[in-house]
């Protein structure tokens, strides 16, 4: 599938297949079955909302090979930029979405440059001591709402305010569009030179440099487009929950549910967050309603059962099992044509 | 000054306790290159052991400590057989996730059966006692817990260094192809010390619930200070994992007492990331 890319013909049927898929996302809210029964729309606006997170985050870690559990951080930036906005400041969440998305991004740029020194676990435990200290200092800092943190207030709803009361439908189609923008570049980002510079530096940064690729560069590059994404995401959340404080948007747990849906669905590739989300979301909904008041914990047990089976049988995530019966349904096509 | 020393002597003790956590999970990391999420885990199940049989069989701490060492021993091997061992020669990240899945699994697990209430034993054989020195204020069960964790770290570092099977071990560590050819047994290694990290981890918190209270949570922030006193120590290092934990005990106690309790762990983190980016594999790294 890789190797296909430069496939003209047959890049273009994927993208026909993604404008299928958009389509259909964007006509399911009038389907009376879904719109009508607010819960299931909750689990469509979470599962779009993290697959788009968890994109962000294969920019890095997937195409970039660089394993980053740090970005809770950003997904929390973005969350307190539109927070702040509307909380402390109360004006409409815009401006501080989009301030929220350039801080992340230099933020992320800022902590990247020493961390990206670091090879293998170092770096992901330097990853997850960024998470912790970013955590304490929200916690205890009072201009953003300390541990207490951010409760909205009710204001209208519409666009403008990024909030719906009556029905979920206008979150669903923001989820969308976010959903939209950070596929879209990323679909861009694989044809593009950027995308294959990134690729080569995930798969040895030696022999890329030795080929002219300033690998530096690249990274940083990636990292700073990924924590504003990521940004995009944290703010879209808040605006749902309509509040925020720091163990809800920056965890170490929130960190490691973006890593887990990209890895489960199969990192670097453009399905995989959309696979991940799209089985993980509903299993942690779904659970948490069936059992999560009574067994205390239940959800989580199968959860984390379930990681440890889909980790150790199929490291590829599920778009390799999709690999796998693609395969096996063409030799079984070609036997047939023998 | 009295207060610096007074601060300073907790912070060392807690620091003992951090590097033989420390110590187990460097072992494993190591040998096999697997960060093992489930440490702090282990460190809960081991409190809840010795706290079950403190509270219905009366049996004290410095005695169950063993159990639980013993109990997290067979934990760790069954975690090898039925989790790592398919994820070994695999990318690093794989163990990691799964080994976060089984932390996941195991924590509410406990929630589950144990409530999250926080536990304590209460009449211990040194519950309460105190040491008066000058004007200096020690108490006997956290130093003692403290002395046991430097007496299990020397053991471990006897074995690695000093016996065949620990040299079993470091061949294994360089070249598990190699060693495989002069006849080690490696999977059977591997197995022994996955087992041998949590029994460290399980004795390290068998002791522990005569002073410090059980609940599901407790594990996760031990788990995550015993993976920047490893990788600060630098890899597969034990002297490391010692210093690198009794320096994390010490800065917290005194970041906790001089600026604020919540800064302590900021301290803590920012420490483990001012050393790294200095020496980017750690101070006994290589």
């Amino acid at each position: 599938m890789a190797g296909n890319s430069l496939d003209f013909k047959n890049s273009k049927i994927k993208d026909f297949c993604w404008l299928g898929l958009v389509a259909f996302l964007a006509l399911l809210p009038l389907v009376p079955a879904v719109a009508a029964d607010s819960f299931r729309l909750h689990v469509m606006i979470l599962i779009l909302l993290f697959a788009s997170m968890s994109q962000a985050w294969n920019i890095i870690g997937g195409y970039c090979g660089q394993v980053s559990f740090g970005h809770s951080v950003f997904f929390g930036i973005g969350a307190y930029g539109a927070g702040l906005a509307v909380v402390t400041y109360g004006g409409t969440p815009w401006p501080g979405i989009a301030i929220g998305m350039i801080l992340a991004a230099i933020v992320a740029i800022i902590i990247s440059y020493p961390c990206f020194k670091l090879s293998g676990h170092y770096f992901a435990i330097a990853t997850f001591a960024i998470v912790e200290i970013f955590n304490r200092i929200f916690l205890v800092w009072d201009w953003v709402g300390g541990a207490l943190g951010l409760d909205y207030p009710i204001i209208g709803e519409g666009l403008g305010n990024l909030m719906w009361h009556q029905s979920k439908v206008g979150y669903y189609y923001s989820a969308l569009v976010i959903f939209i923008i950070i596929f879209g570049t990323v679909r861009w980002l694989e044809g593009h030179r950027f995308g294959y510079y990134m690729r080569a530096v995930r798969e040895g940064q030696e022999t890329a440099e030795s080929l002219g690729v300033n690998s530096s560069a690249v990274k940083l590059t990636a990292m700073a487009l990924s924590a504003s994404m990521a940004a995009m995401c944290g703010a879209f959340f808040v605006q749902y929950n309509l509040r925020v404080d720091p163990p809800m948007v920056m965890s170490l747990d929130m960190s490691m549910k973006f890593v887990l849906i990209t890895i489960l669905g199969g990192a670097g590739t453009l399905l995989g967050p959309l696979l991940g989300a799209s089985v993980l979301i509903p299993l942690q909904e779904y659970t948490r309603a069936l059992w999560g008041g009574l067994g205390g914990g239940v959800d989580l047990i199968i959860f984390g059962a379930l990681i440890i089976l889909m980790v150790v049988k199929q490291p590829d995530g599920m778009i390799g099992i999709l690999r796998d019966v693609s395969k096996w349904a063409s030799t079984k096509r070609s036997r047939k044509e023998i | 000054m009295e207060t610096f020393l007074q601060v300073l002597i907790d912070g060392m003790l807690s620091g003992m306790l951090y590097a033989l956590v420390a110590a187990g999970l460097c072992l494993i990391w190591g040998v096999m290159d697997v960060i093992n999420f489930a440490h702090g885990e282990y460190l809960m199940v081991a409190m809840y052991v010795s706290y079950w049989l403190g509270f219905l069989l009366n049996i004290d701490p410095l005695v169950s400590t063993i159990a639980a060492g013993a109990f997290i021993f067979l934990l760790g091997a069954l975690t090898y057989k039925l989790i790592i061992r398919f994820t070994i020669g695999k990318p690093g990240l794989v163990a990691l996730l799964a080994t976060f899945g089984l932390a996941v699994l195991i924590k509410n697990l406990c929630m589950n059966q144990f409530s999250p209430n926080f536990r304590i034993i209460s009449n211990t054989w040194l519950g309460g006692k105190t040491i008066h020195l000058g004007g200096l204020i020690i108490a006997v069960p956290q130093l003692t817990a403290g002395i046991l964790a430097l007496v299990v770290i020397g053991i471990l570092y006897w074995l690695v260094n000093n016996t065949r099977f620990g040299w079993a071990v470091q061949a294994t560590a360089m070249d598990r192809d190699a060693a495989e050819l002069v006849g080690i047994n490696t999977d059977r290694i591997y197995v022994l010390v996955f087992g041998i990290g949590g029994a460290c981890v399980g004795i390290g918190g068998g002791i522990m619930p005569s002073y410090l209270a059980v609940h599901p949570e407790v594990g996760s922030m031990f788990g995550l200070i015993a993976f920047v006193c490893v990788a600060m120590g630098g890899f597969g290092s034990i002297p490391g994992a010692l210093l690198s934990g009794l320096l994390v005990g010490v800065v917290e106690a005194l970041a906790g007492f001089y600026i604020a309790p919540v800064f302590k762990y900021i301290a803590v983190f920012g420490l483990y990331l001012a050393v790294i980016f200095i020496r980017p594999k750690g101070i006994f790294g290589w």
